[in-house]
């Protein structure tokens, strides 16, 4: 009885939880369908016949340039996490399987990068990718994000390798597989979910930035989609039917992206390994 | 040939000594184990052949070649883990084929001895299952069977029974007997069982404290066991000990002041303290001997056809000795235990066998 009443609580609350973290994201999805004055008259009704229209899609997708803003926001996004996670496990792996004589140290400075925000750092950012000559494009962006994220995803990967039964590096020596083959063959595969889990964590504040796109790229093509959207948001005109149906189809990329990576975030996949 | 020589090896950990001076042949074709308490050095001993650590000085060869600098890939060996150690995101397949395909070895090669392997351990129905579809006696077969394809001149086990329960423990060990016959392979096995130390090898090496205490075949070492510490390890339960002074040249005083008449070396001089082994087997319950102990009952422990009667010395010295059938005594009741003269073993001040 107790333990019903706890459940149902404990569901209450979260039920809760989510109404309230996907409220606003139903409510940009149910007033990109409306009408102008629909959504400024009744902003929380669903879209009935009368007020139901596509003006806002077919102005998004009207407008050539918003498709290269989702291929670059893609590209961003997904280059920024395979290098986060290639260097990521890499740099993990040697802190933690090979004793060498700046170890320590290294991982210190690994982990003052999560400390440290590193917009702190725009103005230096900004300077050394004008002198590289890397403005205004997504390799700038990529660079960026990569060490940006690099941080957090070596503190975690290492965590994960740290678990890989010393056992299975050395059966694998014994097979004769090269440092660099152990890594790919065995070390990557069994932290597969805690990659993922870098993944997500990486993919969701590249997408949503704003800040560097406008810093690095605020123009030539290469804008990201939520930099891309800013363009239907005028100092005196809002365009709001394109601002919210622009809005709902960026949720679907990253949307795909997290339910291929949280397919990923299995449990117990070096069971049967050891013992 | 793939004879095993080890030669003057060292290992230090920083200041830490774990082995010393080590000095070892395993012959061809041999099965050679490794046995001693943990922490004695064995398991590292096994790695250092293994090349998985690196030696602080000394030499091993395998096969006429010296490989203290090359990497364990090049060493011609296979492992065996205590923990099976399987890549547990690859097939039973896979796993065999594993070290074969970074080998580039052809296919139709890997195959065949990956069928090979499978067929001698019985693994076939289970080539397409994960490590963790498996039981722990066919995680250690498919970890055999990954050391068997390649062909390698030395297998090496690190303890490779003790995490099978007792059933299983027997099987695999009969089964590794038989697969060294089959497959003629020079084995080097370590564990601290000396059960299987006794029943597995053609050599035991016993280990302590990072030195190899003795060298032998399994009833050698068993029968003329070369200082206190192998006397004391090999034979369940442990040999008795018991402290004595030479009296004369056929007398021994006990501590509590009994008297044995035992053929001594002649080297001995009266006052030398020296320490008497005797097996519980070798001990008999009922006194018309000439050799007897005196003592009282402490507990008998029936195991069924034999057991085992703890016998208290006026010293308080507890000994143990095999009872066969119904003792016919019980505890509390004051005993007496022949002894037979060819089977006690004489040792000196140091530790050391006389004669």
């Amino acid at each position: 009885m107790r333990r019903n009443i706890s459940a149902i609580a404990v569901h209450g609350i979260l039920g809760l939880y989510t109404l309230l973290a996907l409220f606003p994201i139903l409510l940009v999805i149910f007033n990109s369908f409306k009408t102008k004055n629909a959504i400024f008259g009744a902003p929380l009704t669903l879209p009935t016949p009368s007020t139901f229209s596509l003006v806002g899609y077919n102005r998004v997708f009207g407008d050539s340039a918003v498709g290269s803003y989702y291929v670059n926001s893609i590209a961003v996004t997904a280059g920024t996490i395979f290098f986060t996670l290639l260097f990521g496990a890499m740099a993990a792996w040697a802190l933690t399987e090979y004793r060498f004589r700046w170890n320590t140290l290294l991982a210190l400075f690994f982990s003052i990068g999560i400390m440290v925000p590193i917009r702190l750092g725009s103005v230096a950012i900004i300077q050394l990718v004008v002198s590289l000559n890397l403005i205004n494009t997504r390799t700038a962006l990529i660079l960026v994000y990569t060490a940006q994220n690099l941080p957090l995803s070596i503190f975690i990967l290492s965590e994960f390798i740290a678990q890989i039964p010393k056992d299975l590096r050395e059966a694998a020596r014994c097979d004769g597989l090269s440092e660099y083959n152990i890594f790919f063959h065995i070390v990557l595969p069994l932290i597969r979910p805690a990659m993922a889990t870098v993944a997500v964590f990486t993919m969701i504040p590249v997408w949503n930035d704003l800040w560097f796109p406008l810093l690095l790229a605020p123009t030539g093509g290469k804008q990201t989609i939520t930099l891309g959207i800013q363009q239907f948001l005028g100092q005196y005109i809002t365009d709001w039917n394109a601002v919210l149906a622009a809005l709902s189809t960026a949720i679907i990329p990253v949307l795909l992206l997290y339910v291929v990576f949280s397919r990923q975030l299995i449990r117990g996949l070096t069971s049967g390994a050891v013992k | 040939m793939s004879e095993v020589k080890i030669r003057n090896l060292h290992k230090s950990y920083g200041s830490v000594d774990v082995l010393k001076d080590n000095n070892l042949i395993v012959e061809n074709g041999a099965f050679v184990v490794l046995v001693g308490p943990s922490g004695c050095g064995k398991s590292t001993l096994l790695r250092c052949i293994a090349g998985l650590e690196p030696i602080s000085s000394g030499t091993i060869t395998i096969g006429g070649k010296t490989v203290n600098d090359l990497p364990p890939a090049q060493r011609e060996i296979a492992m065996v883990f205590q923990s099976y150690a399987l890549y547990p995101h690859m097939d039973v397949y896979g796993n065999m084929a594993f070290g074969l395909k970074f080998a580039k070895t052809p296919r139709p090669e890997i195959d065949a001895r990956v069928a090979e392997a499978a067929r001698i351990l019985q693994l076939e129905p289970l080539l397409k299952r994960r490590p963790r579809e498996l039981s722990g006696g066919q995680r250690q077969r498919v970890a055999i069977g990954r050391a068997i394809v390649r062909k390698p001149q030395v297998f090496l086990f690190d303890e490779p029974l003790s995490n099978l329960d007792a059933a299983l423990r027997i099987n695999t060990r009969v089964e590794i007997a038989k697969l060294h016959k089959m497959l003629a392979a020079t084995i080097v096995y370590v564990t601290h069982d000396q059960v299987e130390a006794m029943t597995l090898a053609d050599k035991i090496v016993v280990m302590n404290k990072g030195r190899i205490e003795q060298t032998g075949k399994p009833l050698d070492l068993y029968y003329k066991p070369a200082n206190l510490f192998v006397a004391g390890f090999i034979g369940s339960p442990a040999m008795n000990f018991l402290a004595a002074t030479v009296k004369d040249g056929k007398t021994l005083e006990l501590a509590d002041s009994q008297h044995l008449n035992v053929p001594l070396p002649a080297a001995s001089k009266p006052g030398d303290q020296v320490t008497l082994g005797c097996r519980p087997e070798h001990m008999r319950l009922g006194g018309d001997g000439t050799l007897a102990l005196k003592g009282t009952v402490d507990i008998i422990e029936r195991l069924g056809e034999t057991g085992f009667a703890h016998i208290r010395m006026a010293t308080g010295q507890t000994i143990i000795a095999e009872v066969r059938g119904d003792p016919g005594t019980s505890p509390g009741a004051s005993a007496t235990l022949s002894l037979a003269p060819a089977q006690l073993h004489l040792f000196d001040a140091s530790g050391q066998r006389l004669g």
